[in-house]
Formats: C-alpha cells, structure tokens, sequence
C-alpha cells in the first residue's frame, strides 16, 4: 500500500503544483483587474478529461500492484507465475500500436492522408493483435478455473490483463470512431485532436501494461 | 460541444425540444443535478427508515419481531452504505457539484455534458441494484458497511449469496458514474471558467466540491480494485482475500488470503472518502456563512490551502481504522501522527468560520442556522476524533457506541446539517419560490437538538464499554440498567429527527406550488449563480453574453458602499456608475 500512497501522493502532488502556479498566492480581496484566465492553461478540456482520467487508471493499476504485491508477502500459499512466452510478442504488438498511433497523429497534424490512413489501420490491427494474444496467453497457462483457483498470482494475471485491454477495448471504440469519421472524408484538421489523444492514450496503456508486466516477470 | 461551456452564445445549448430531453435524458447541468439529489435524497430515505428499524430494536428489544438479527445486520449495512456512498457523496458531487459548478464558475454547462447525462443514468443504474438485493433470495448482505471479508462471503452471513454480490456490482457501477461525472467537474473547473474567474476568486464551495472530486477520482479505484477482487472470491473461489477457514462445519475451497489486505484496500478508500463528504460541506458551509453573516470569509487563501493540504493529507491516514487489526505498532505511531497533523488546518477552517461570525451582521435565517448548528456538531466530532486517532486511547473505545457517537457526529450529522443548509439556500434559485421560514425553523432545532440527544449518549455508552453491532444487549454484569434507559431514549429521539424530515419534505414540496415567488437574488449574495438574468436559470444559464468576474466572492459590508455586498460581476472602476461604490478597493480584513 506504500507503493501506492505514493503513487496517490504525487498524482495529488501534481495538482496541488499545478494550483500553486495557478497563482494560489493572489489575494483577491485586493480588487485589481486581474487578466482572464479562461483557457490560460492552454490545453483542450478533451485533453484535460483524458489526462485526468489517466491519472484514475493509473491509481487503479497501482492499488491492484499494490494488491499483488501484498498478497504475494502476506498471504500464505503464493506460487510465483510463469508467464507465458506469447506475453512478450504481445507487447511488442501493443508497443508497434503505440509507434503507429504515434505516426498516425503525426500524418494527420502534417495532412499526410494516405500515410496517416495505413498508421490508423495498423495501430487498429496490432491492438486487435494484442489482445487476442492475451487471450492465447490465458490459454498457455491452462484450464481456468482450476488455476484461478488454486494460484492467486495466475488469478491476478487474469484480473490484470483483462482490466487492462477493457481499457484498451475503450481505446478502439474512440479509435473506430475517429476512424469511421476519416473513412467518411471528414478534414483531417477536424480528426486532430481525436487522433491526437488516441495516440496519448495508446503510450499510456503500454506503459500501464509495462508495469504490470514487469511486476509479473520479477517481483 | 465541449467549447460550448466556454462560449458567447445567441442560441440556446443543447436545443432541447421535447418534454424528454428538456427533463429526462436531459443533458442540462441544473436537471442532472436535481436528477441526481431526487434519487439520492429517495435512497437516503430507505436508509432513514432503516435507521429507525433498527434504534427499535435497539431501545425496545424483542418489541418488534419484524426485526430479526439477520434483518438488524441487513439494515445495519444498507444504512451506512447508502448514507455514505448513494446519499452524501452522490448528493454533494453529483447534485451540488452539477447545479454549482457551471453556475458559480460562469459557464453554461459542465464541458461534457453527454457523459454528464450519462453519468446520471449510470448512478441510477446502481441504485436499482442495490435495492435489487432486498428482493433477491436471502436479501440484501448483512456484512456491516465494511464488508470486511471473509464473513462478508462465508455461509452464515445474512445476504452471503446474491446480496453481497449485488452490492459489490452496484459499487462498481456508482463508481463508473461517479468517474464520469468527476472528469466533467475537474474540467469543468480547470476549463470552463467565465472570463476574470480566476482559481483564487472562485467561491469556496467549488474550491470544496473540486478538491473531493479529485480525492474520490484517486480514492474510489481502491473500492473498485477491491470489489472486483471480492467478487471474485465470492464467486469464483479465488484466494485473494479469503483465508483457509472452516466455517459452518464446512470447509470452503480458499486458502491463504489476506482479509487484512482488504482493510488496507478499503480504508485507503474509506478515508479520504470522509474528506469527499466533508470538503464540499467545508466550502457551501463557508459561503453560507459569509453570506448570512455579511461579512468578508475570514482567511479565504487559508482556506483554500487548507482544502488543498487536507485532501493531501487523508490519503496517508487510512490505517487509523485499523489499529485493532494486528497491524505493526510502528505503523499505528505513523498513521496516529499523521491523523494529528490533519487535525491542523481542519481546525485552520473552524477558527477561520467562527471569526467569520465575529462582528458579523448574522442573520439568523434557516441556512444560517445549519450553517452554525454544523461548526457546533463538526467541532464535536473532530474533537472525540483526536480520542480515536490515539492508538492508546482507541483501543479500549474501539467498537464501542463512543465510535457510533463519533463518526455519526463528524460525517453523518455535520454534512447533513450542510445538505439542508445548502438546500434552504439555493432553493429560491432553484425552484424561483421561498418557502416557509417558520417550518424550516422547526426542522432545523428538531435536526440540530435531535441529533444531540441521539450521539451525545452514545459517548457515554461507548465509555460504559457498550458494544457496537450488537443485535441485543441483554443482562449483562457490567452494563447498568441506565444503559438500557438511555437507548430507549436514543430511539425515542431518532424517531423524532426521523420525522422531522417529513417536515423538510412537505416545505419543500408544497413550497413548489404555494410558495412565494423568489426574487433572483434574495439573500443579496456576491457569487454568480445569484445574477443569473433568470430565475430559476435557463438553458445555457446566461442568455447571449456570459458574466465578467471583476472581483473575489466576498466583497459583503465594503466600507463605503452603497449596499452591503457587491457582485462578482460589478467592475471595479464602475462602482459610483452602479451604485456599488466603496471608498477603496481593499475590503477589511
């Protein structure tokens, strides 16, 4: 729990930053015209809503490490998991999404259409990769209730990895829809942003299932 | 749509244009918000009435057979989860925070106002599982608010079937709407600002409720993490809480969990979720002071750190409530030591509100008079709170009446105080009629007076060695036949406060219709909400032009002006053309 107080902690760190160059010090009693502020941080309230709501992920994916974690040290019967081989093709698949949502935000800020287009479907493509083989990595590990049963740490790469590619399912809906607006002709200065943040988003949920991988490969 | 909040408009927003999307999928922050408190003050009269049951059983033991003791577990859990979760936060957050937030920061609606009206939905959707449970074979689950395992899950325990499962779904799900809703908060408040609002003019009551939302968009995953978790081990037969254990004469298939994990899990949670309820009822407390004191609030960039240093604070307090668990005694000095520290500028904020109301022009109306009725009862329950935040002196107290007393003072009966408060308040805004000053004056001293007659005994219970969760006491050495003296009278006074709410929602029905009409601003208050160009507001709030701020929330009783308050939206260079003028542009301090 440490580990995630922590965690907790400077997420709230940086709000409370953030408040305190927000000019926190100002005394507003002190009636002196003060310049509007509307929008002063500069950042589109999508991008606030997706930052914001990467913050409650990743305070989800540190309490559930934190979670393992504990168990693992004070909980009886912990039989460390091997994890299957396929987890590593997965994640360079989920990495290769990560690289092409990248490319494909690129193409569209710079009007590269064609580009940007084969970017979209191979981020779609390699996701959609990424999370079959999950699936094939519960199947490497063997009957499920049995295991789940019997390992807590087989029962936690259950539970994190299907908490993780909902996220990531969450990602391709906004995904398909940016991606069914740009099938559908619309300006690529309109799918900026939604690209944009796909891409965001897509570097956050590799580096959400870095950790859990991590966790899982050597704590 | 999202600029929409942010922009001059001629059109109104949304466009509604049917009776269903004007008020049922109705994307308007002000019926999502009275959406929200219908529901919430609906299921927080279930678990009123769940009260009552069980202080019948309570005071007049063996009386009322309708009350078993798997019943009194069942309704001992629903109580305080709804009263928690369903009632305070979602009233506070979803209701206040969704009229509130747009209205005060000047905006015409939360910045997406889709996934506001679908956080509703959502919200509405957990409600209706939890009061499922009650019809589900074995009922709802009687595990205490806690659902410490492994009982919550083992046979034998009220509800151990569907009950606790419904109830752990339903969490999942509030916590899904209360996501949605608190993305549209948070950013609404950092994005959707009228221009001159800067953070350090906004009122305290936003500084409140966006503080606690970002405490329960941090705090609620390890509810979330903790309910998927049960849920499995209650349905799957994993072990991540479940220890081996014979139970019922059986011997269920877990070994080797750790049910203190979930305490760790749950309070780490379960505290700052205090601080959800009562920084919100922090900031409305501050601006109904203020306002019905006529006076400037006494400290404002304190009080704005304070929020900020106590939302910091409550999330390395958590093992306070666990320190009979077999916990590492170092950790109890920790957690003790950190307990005392939040004690400081919650007490900042007690002392800034009582010199708020020194020399003040107190008007001793019905949302000034919660308004005072919750420093008195706060200050109470913060002080036995320094007596449980002592590991030495908590032990000895631990799951006693004196830990009812003291919790129900602190997060029951002060943010209920502020509910009410706040309802009489903005009433008027929200409907465009007052309603009966007389009736609400007998609500508030039944409330206040009621509700000490109920907790201040339950102190000296506590210290008897009363013990909590007790269907029935019986005949026991070491209690003495005034115990049992006392509890009947607890009851008979809980019975009153409970009916007094019948009170509260007959004035604000009836007031509906017969009350008088509001003018838009009755208590002559600064803030924005109260300048709206109509009363109640329309779609989009503002007509064509959004407000200007030009100043802070508390300019009441400038020497020199005219009337004794000036709105946000008067310019500082424009007060003789206004009638709002004053000597100098520094208020008192």
């Amino acid at each position: 729990m440490s580990n995630t107080a922590i965690v907790v902690a400077l997420l709230v760190g940086v709000a409370v930053w953030f408040a305190v160059a927000s000019r926190l010090t100002a005394k507003p009693w002190e009636n002196r015209e003060q310049k509007g502020d509307v929008g002063a941080i500069g950042i589109s309230p999508a991008r606030i809503g997706l930052w914001v709501f990467m913050a409650v992920v990743t305070s989800l994916f540190a309490l559930f490490l934190s979670a393992y974690s504990m168990r693992m040290h004070h909980g009886v019967g912990w039989c460390h998991l091997t994890v299957p081989r396929i987890a590593w093709l997965n994640t360079v698949m989920l990495a290769g999404a990560s690289i092409a949502m990248q490319l494909a935000s690129s193409a569209v800020a710079h009007g590269r259409r064609p580009f940007a287009q084969t970017a979209l479907v191979a981020a779609g493509v390699l996701s959609i990769g990424f999370l079959a083989g999950q699936v094939a990595a519960w199947q490497a590990i063997g009957p499920t209730l049995y295991y789940v049963q019997g390992s807590p740490a087989i029962a936690f790469f259950y539970v994190l990895t299907i908490v993780h590619g909902l996220h990531l399912l969450g990602g391709l809906y906004v995904l398909g829809s940016a991606a069914h607006r740009f099938a559908g002709g619309a300006e690529l200065v309109d799918l900026r942003q939604s690209v944009s943040l796909c891409a965001t988003y897509w570097h956050f949920l590799l580096l959400v299932w870095l950790a859990v991988f991590g966790v899982l490969l050597y704590l | 749509m999202a600029y929409v909040a942010i922009a001059d408009r001629d059109a109104p927003i949304h466009d509604p244009h049917t009776f269903i999307e004007k008020y049922i999928w109705s994307q308007d922050h002000k019926v999502i918000a009275i959406q929200y408190a219908i529901v919430a003050i609906f299921v927080g009269l279930v678990a009123l009435v769940l009260s009552a049951l069980m202080r019948l059983q309570l005071g007049f033991p063996d009386q009322f057979h309708f009350v078993d003791p798997n019943r009194y577990y069942q309704f001992i859990t629903m109580h305080g989860m709804i009263m928690v979760i369903y009632l305070l936060t979602a009233l506070f957050l979803g209701g206040f925070g969704n009229y509130l937030i747009p209205l005060m920061c000047g905006a015409r609606d939360m910045v997406f106002p889709y996934m506001n009206m679908v956080s509703f939905w959502v919200y509405l959707l957990a409600v209706i599982v939890l009061l499922a449970s009650f019809f589900v074979p074995g009922g709802p689950t009687g595990a205490g608010w806690t659902l410490y395992p492994p009982q919550a899950v083992l046979p034998g325990t009220p509800g151990a079937g569907l009950g606790i499962i419904l109830m752990l779904v339903s969490l999942g799900i509030f916590i899904v709407a209360f996501t949605m809703g608190g993305l549209n908060y948070v950013t609404t408040v950092l994005q959707a600002r009228c221009r001159g609002m800067t953070l350090m003019r906004m009122p305290l009551s936003v500084w409140g409720i966006f503080m606690a939302t970002i405490l329960g968009l941090l705090a609620f995953p390890a509810l979330f993490v903790s309910a998927i978790m049960m849920t499995l081990d209650g349905t799957l037969g994993t072990s991540f809480f479940m220890p081996a254990i014979n139970s019922m004469g059986g011997t269920p298939e877990h070994a080797g969990g750790s049910p203190l994990l979930f305490q760790h899990l749950f309070w780490f949670f379960g505290h700052p979720e205090v601080y959800i309820v009562a920084l919100p009822a922090f900031g409305i407390v501050s601006d109904l002071l203020s306002t019905h004191a006529r006076k400037n609030i006494f400290g404002y960039r304190m009080m704005v750190w304070a929020i900020l240093a106590i939302g910091g604070l409550s999330f390395v307090v958590w093992a306070h409530h666990m320190y009979v668990s077999g916990m590492n005694p170092y950790f109890g000095f920790f957690f003790a030591t950190t307990t005392l520290i939040i004690a400081v500028p919650t007490a900042i904020k007690v002392y800034n509100w009582v010199l708020t109301l020194w020399k003040g022009d107190i008007h001793l109306n019905v949302p000034m008079l919660f308004a005072i009725g919750f420093i008195f009862t706060f200050v109470h329950g913060g002080l036995t709170g320094l007596f449980l935040g002592n590991v030495t002196v908590d032990l000895p107290l631990s799951d006693t009446y004196f830990v009812v007393g003291h919790f129900h003072m602190v997060m029951g009966v002060s943010p209920i105080l502020v509910v009410f408060g706040a309802i009489y308040h903005w009433y008027p805004k929200i409907t465009g009629r007052m309603y009966s000053e007389r009736l609400g004056k007998i609500h508030f001293w039944l409330t206040f007076l009621g509700t000490y007659a109920i907790y201040l005994p339950m102190h000296y219970l506590g210290i008897l060695g009363v013990p909590r969760r007790y269907y029935a006491l019986g005949d026991t050495e070491f209690l003495p036949q005034s115990v049992h003296t006392i509890n009947a009278a607890i009851t008979i006074a809980a019975l009153v406060v409970a009916g007094s709410v019948l009170i509260f929602l007959y004035n604000m029905i009836v007031s509906l219709w017969k009350g008088e009409k509001a003018s838009p601003n009755p208590w002559k208050s600064t803030t924005l909400e109260w300048q709206t160009p109509d009363t109640p507001p329309h779609h989009g709030n503002w007509g064509p032009r959004l407000p200007v701020v030009h100043r802070w929330a508390y300019d009441y009783s400038v020497p020199g002006a005219a009337d004794d308050f000036i709105p946000q939206t008067v310019p500082v260079d424009a007060r003789n053309a206004t009638g709002f003028g004053h000597g100098e542009d520094k208020a008192p301090r």
